[in-house]
């Protein structure tokens, strides 16, 4: 079977069950793909051999009960593995072996699925490119040259590549959904809670979330029932009833109300993403719900949020990067000079810069300009949800306000990459549910995502929604394999 | 509001990034344009607002105050950057 790589994780686990296809045969074949998608920089580290043995081990006594029986996955560096390298796509974790596994990728191969390696990121996940990775920038699938978003951009590349059938990425201000929107597949970002951040290598912890990528949502919805749960190891994962995801999707959105917000109309957006999102209000309609214009009156304000609230989380949870405990360690002439000399050297520019804004802003005489300023702006921006959430199920939105860029096209300017979080930073300060769906492509033939943005644990609802709209948009990625010789 | 060198190098001792001046230069020249951005806030008049401070809104569990990781010494030495014996080794403190 030549084509395995192009099946869904749901055909593939259809396979492994029937006996049609052996964990194997899966394994071998992503690898095989992976092996010859080196271009992509897709890996920061791979685990193929031990992949190889867990299949041939698991074919040999096979459970076929799990939910991802056999199925291989890659997951993005992000996440502790236990006795697997874990570098956050940094110089000062390039050394660490964590001695211990994340909670989430653990619920992963509890359920029978096999690490295939571990995937490229921004560094410490802040960045919205993939360029700031300590291990050089990820191609996307899309085109040569062309950024695969981030800062899961490896992740997305892979499962856009083909080169794992699904994946985990996280979700700060849009990590998730941005490079799912720029590759052409589906990305959640769960609500705040909803997973568990134990073993996530933290960037800002009040935003903070794991999330399934993939190529379709049925695959999407079935990776966050694995990964979902509640778990005392993380104080601020949330008990709730959690679903069958997958088992309970259905695309009868018959009488739900969606809330199309008009501040999201922003100055400049190009005229495309505008008509995608008519295109995206028809598709609601076509499937028989109802459309209604809200206001989200303090969007504007979510961007600058953002950008004091998660590098003050940054330059404290990043606190930790001295040199002693793990990681790189520069050479000093004293205690603190080795300090200073191994966070310069160790961190990259765009984690010094963030750290320096956090420092900055929680630093005696502007804790109350800055960072309590964003602390009531982030609470007036949860209250226009909730006021909206009075008049609707959820909200429809792009993903993105543009398609995806060139490696190097905004590398020099930090306000105009940040802008690209303008839709998907909101839905992480207020701890809600969002999906990204691919919806179209534009002129150059690059693909285009909505978003659907939930009620907090309502993942069923925006996972249904998006059910439905993909049938209406059958949408196809354009992936030419340009990058394999 | 401008952040001048002086800041900025107020700003990496606090960080414990050492900063050299063409390093500092550029980061003022950044952390100025972002700054820019920010003031944006100031437009907004939040006297009456609370403060959000957890988005979760569920209070912190107890729990009993047990020892559960037991003989990990090995394991928590294993990946510092230096050859420890049960000690993490760092630069001399003490003259």
């Amino acid at each position: 079977m030549s084509d395995i790589t192009k099946q869904s994780l749901t055909e593939l686990v259809e396979n492994i069950k029937n006996k049609k296809l052996s964990s194997t045969d899966v394994t071998k074949a992503f690898i095989d793909r992976s092996e010859k998608s080196v271009e992509l920089n897709a890996y920061i580290t791979n685990d193929f051999t031990s992949a190889l043995d867990k299949a041939k081990k698991f074919d040999q006594k096979p459970n076929l009960d799990l939910k991802l029986p056999g199925i291989p996955m890659a997951v993005k560096d992000l996440f502790c593995t236990k006795d697997i390298k874990t570098t956050a796509g940094s110089k000062i974790l390039n050394n660490f072996v964590p001695t211990y596994e994340s909670t989430v990728t653990e619920n992963i191969w509890n359920e029978g699925a096999i690490l295939l390696g571990k995937l490229n990121c921004d560094e410490f996940a802040m960045g919205s490119s993939n360029e700031t990775s300590f291990f050089g920038n990820v191609q996307s699938p899309i085109d040569k040259n062309l950024v695969p978003g981030g800062s899961s951009g490896g992740s997305a590349s892979a499962v856009a590549g083909q080169l794992t059938p699904v994946t985990i990425g996280t979700d700060t201000g849009g990590s998730i959904r941005q490079p799912a929107s720029f590759t052409g597949i589906v990305g959640l970002k769960p609500t705040y809670g909803s997973c568990s951040r134990y073993g996530i290598v933290a960037f800002a912890s009040s935003l903070d979330q794991a999330g399934p990528m993939a190529q379709n949502v049925k695959d999407c919805a079935l990776l966050h029932e694995v990964i979902s749960s509640y778990d005392p190891k993380d104080s601020t994962s949330i008990e709730f009833k959690r679903n069958h995801y997958s088992k309970e999707l259905t695309n009868n959105i018959k009488g739900k109300k969606i809330g199309i917000p008009k501040e999201y109309r922003v100055d400049g957006m190009p005229k495309e993403i505008e008509d995608l999102w008519q295109k995206g209000i028809q598709y609601i309609k076509d499937c028989g719900a109802e459309t209604i214009d809200i206001s989200l009156p303090n969007t504007s304000y979510a961007l600058p949020t953002y950008y004091i609230v998660a590098p003050a989380e940054a330059s404290s949870n990043l606190a930790r990067y001295d040199g002693v405990k793990y990681g790189f360690r520069a050479k000093g002439e004293n205690l603190i000079d080795m300090y200073e000399k191994t966070r310069s050297e160790g961190f990259g520019a765009e984690v010094q810069r963030r750290i320096m804004i956090g420092t900055y802003v929680l630093s005696s005489g502007y804790y109350d300009a800055y960072y309590l300023k964003a602390q009531k702006v982030r609470k007036l921006i949860k209250n226009d949800f909730d006021e909206a959430y009075k008049k609707v199920d959820a909200i429809l939105t792009p993903s993105t306000p543009s398609s995806a860029f060139k490696i190097g096209e905004k590398t020099n300017d930090p306000v105009s990459m940040y802008l690209n979080d303008i839709f998907t930073v909101p839905v992480n300060l207020a701890g809600l549910p969002g999906i990204s769906i691919p919806a179209g492509h534009d002129s150059k033939g690059y693909p285009l995502g909505l978003q659907i943005i939930g009620k907090a644990f309502d993942e069923q609802n925006i996972l249904n929604i998006a059910y439905a709209m993909e049938e209406k948009i059958n949408f196809k990625n354009k992936i030419t394999d340009w990058w394999i010789k | 509001m401008s952040i001048d060198l002086k800041t900025i190098k107020h700003i990496s001792k606090l960080a414990r990034i050492s900063v050299d001046e063409q390093r500092a230069e550029k980061l003022a020249g950044d952390l100025n344009s972002i700054f820019d951005f920010i003031e944006k806030l100031n437009e907004l008049k939040t006297d009456n607002v609370e403060p959000l401070t957890s988005i979760a809104e569920t209070t912190l569990k107890l729990r009993s105050d047990e020892v559960k990781s037991k003989n990990i010494r090995e394991q928590i030495i294993k990946n510092s950057p230096q050859d420890n014996e049960d000690y993490f080794v760092v630069p001399k403190v003490i003259e």
